[in-house]
């Protein structure tokens, strides 16, 4: 049986990403998700990988185009400034259909900000960030358990869909330690060798780009595969959290580390006999809007707590539109939001 | 005259590698001679079938659909980081970056320096043709002192845009690469000479040995505004002072 | 007596120029034709002075020239 294993959520990440299959890592260092890089610099070779310290976060992820365009489970680390050094290899993934996982441990901004987790690239993660009509996958693990569960779970819907999928923690989640189980190994392998490019040795040569000049097979014609492809992650890759949401009154929604804080609230809150439920959404894109309708129909209203000012509350009014009273709290900057306050705007009187 | 029985034997025919399609190139430029070299190459070490081209953004942006090999698009700049993650998942695969220098010389210039730091196994050959191509013609890092272009409409100034940029001066001050040489396409004697360096630069990635570079001098008759003699010329007697050919490395 | 003989393709030649330049014979010459795309391709004016020294083929961008070579036959 399985023991549980204390470990740093930055490790945590890398070390599932190990078990997922991932031999390919290439990152720059940032602040606060070194550990990740350590920690592979460490462990590839020891299980025969790769580990490359790039020249910086544009060129690791066009290592990691690289190495998914060759067939391999691939992975790159950053945090909010490295991340959108990427937008372009990550639009460049998007266009040609090449899996891979990209781990965000945002921390303060905009700008260079300061080091401390914080929750303001959700925009960036889930509504774009590089050019193009394009989507990634975009998990938010809220504990070390669920930063390795969902590694693991983001290298098999990368290769099931051929997309990148995110894991977008803080640097909070990343520098805590906690006690946890290791994933399993993946069952699941996935054959690529219809698709990748390995050298045309009895087949026909490939090409992967997603430039289209010609009219047949154009950027349209891309582009309505790609939004066949998200409509179906949209129907079945949905994932969230309700926590004591079966009676509640006041329901908040609320993601990743923000979550944790809302749970003491919760907890708190339903002592002292208020009906306060969690809903937390793990997939961020794709977000979980007809469940969060469901859930929040009956509601007096929500809460949207985030550490940001405010983003997620967007896709928040976008599912529930006119039908509850929506309400906000945030901190911004890398400040943890608190569970006196949450409290205290959930006991206010509408 | 007495009669005699001649045979004619084919001595001079397109690669197995260079898919035999009109190309988009102008009249007079270098990239299908280039292209050819490498396919040559590819064919004389019979490497056809394990070969895959990582495609630059600029003119050869579509090289991928010259050559009868696997190609692989990459970023503006990001080919090398490209090939480096491609040979890192198949180190017995023939990686190619094919890229001009806007590619290789601007917007790639950490990327090109790092990969050949690193003394990767791979095989960069580079366009240089003093412009940006399929833009339409601005200053490329390479543009000579008083060049005219778009973008540099009273001759490049070095006051403002300092000098052109030497590439294979530049990494061989590094310690990893095994081969870097210059060369030209504008005559017969200078492409038989690159020719063989192209097969060099090749055959060492196949060998195993690392990091090969090779730089070419090339026309744009286009965009220099000349004929496609008048700029086969030009890189003669304009380029080569300047960029001297020859070998810097080879190990 | 012709040594060899360039086989120029007139539709993939672009009429650059590039092999006239380079015939160490001069034998070579844009037509004032055209082909399809408009260009003026490279014709072989005088092919008995032919050496087949391939210098057309290997100039060219296009490798829109083949080139033969005649041999005694064995």
């Amino acid at each position: 049986m399985a023991q549980p294993v204390l470990m740093r959520g930055n490790e945590a990440i890398a070390e599932a990403a190990i078990i997922a299959g991932c031999r390919h890592y290439f990152a720059y260092p940032i602040t606060p998700q070194n550990e990740i890089a350590a920690y592979m610099a460490r462990r590839m070779p020891e299980v025969g990988g790769t580990f490359l310290q790039a020249e910086s976060e544009i060129a690791s992820i066009n290592m990691v185009l690289g190495a998914a365009a060759a067939g391999a489970r691939t992975m790159t680390s950053s945090s909010s400034p490295g991340i959108s050094l990427k937008q372009e290899g990550l639009s460049y993934m998007a266009g040609t259909e090449l899996p891979a996982v990209v781990v965000n441990m945002m921390r303060g901004g905009p700008g260079l900000g300061n080091i401390a987790g914080a929750q303001g690239d959700y925009f960036q993660a889930t509504k774009g960030g590089g050019h193009g009509d394009y989507h990634m996958i975009v998990l938010a693990p809220a504990s070390a358990q669920e930063l390795a569960d969902l590694t693991v779970e983001a290298f098999d819907l990368s290769d099931r869909y051929r997309i990148v999928t995110m894991i977008l923690g803080d640097g909070y989640l990343g520098q805590m330690s906690e006690s946890l189980l290791l994933p399993e190994p993946p069952k699941k392998v996935y054959d690529k060798s219809s698709w990748i490019l390995d050298g045309a040795a009895g087949r026909d040569p490939r090409i992967i780009a997603s430039l289209r000049l010609k009219p047949e097979n154009g950027v349209e014609q891309i582009n309505l595969r790609l939004q066949e492809k998200y409509r179906e992650i949209q129907a079945h890759e949905v994932r969230y959290e309700c926590y004591q949401c079966q009676d509640a009154e006041v329901l908040l929604v609320a993601f990743g580390l923000a979550a944790r804080v809302c749970k003491a609230a919760v907890n708190q809150l339903r002592a002292a006999g208020s009906k306060v439920g969690l809903f937390r959404p793990i997939t961020l894109w794709p977000f979980p809007s007809r469940e969060l309708e469901q859930k929040a129909g009956r509601m007096k209203k929500v809460l949207v707590v985030e550490m940001n000012s405010g983003q997620m509350l967007e896709d928040v009014r976008l599912a529930l539109g006119d039908k509850v009273r929506i309400e906000f709290y945030g901190r911004m900057g890398a400040m943890l939001v608190e569970v006196e306050e949450i409290i205290k705007r959930i006991e206010k009187e509408s | 005259m007495r009669s005699e029985t001649l045979e004619a034997k084919r001595v001079f025919s397109r690669p197995e590698t260079l898919v035999d399609v009109p190309t988009h190139y102008c009249p007079g430029c270098g990239h299908g001679i280039i292209h050819r070299l490498m396919a040559q190459a590819i064919d004389e070490l019979g490497m056809r079938e394990k070969t895959i081209v990582i495609a630059p953004v600029g003119c050869s942006v579509l090289i991928y659909d010259y050559i009868n090999a696997d190609g692989l698009e990459a970023a503006h700049g990001r080919a090398p980081a490209v090939a480096t993650g491609v040979k890192r998942v198949l180190p017995d695969r023939l990686v190619i970056s094919y890229q001009g220098d806007g590619d290789l010389l601007a917007i790639g210039t950490a990327e090109t320096v790092h990969a050949a730091n690193r003394g990767e196994n791979i095989t960069i050959l580079f366009v240089n043709n003093a412009i940006y191509g399929m833009t339409g013609g601005q200053m490329a890092p390479t543009s000579l002192a008083g060049q005219k272009t778009k973008t540099s409409p009273y001759g490049r100034n070095p006051a403002e845009a300092g000098m052109p940029i030497r590439a294979c001066e530049l990494l061989n001050t590094l310690e990893a690469p095994v081969f870097i040489e210059r060369c030209s396409v504008h005559d017969v004697p200078h492409i038989l000479k690159a020719k063989r360096a192209t097969r060099k630069a090749i055959e060492n990635q196949v060998k195993g040995r690392g990091y090969s570079f090779v730089e070419y001098l090339s026309m744009c008759p286009t965009n220099w505004g000349m004929s496609s003699q008048a700029a086969a010329d030009w890189v003669a007697n304009e380029m080569v002072s300047y960029y001297p050919l020859g070998n810097f490395r080879d190990r | 007596m012709a040594r060899g003989k360039p086989d120029i393709d007139s539709e993939r030649c672009k009429g650059c120029g590039l092999c006239v330049k380079a015939c160490p014979e001069d034998i070579l010459e844009l037509t004032e034709k055209f082909n399809k795309q408009g260009h003026h391709y490279a014709v072989c004016v005088s092919p008995e002075r032919c050496t087949a020294c391939m210098f057309c083929a290997i100039i060219c961008p296009e490798t829109a020239i083949e080139v033969w070579r005649f041999a005694k036959a064995s």
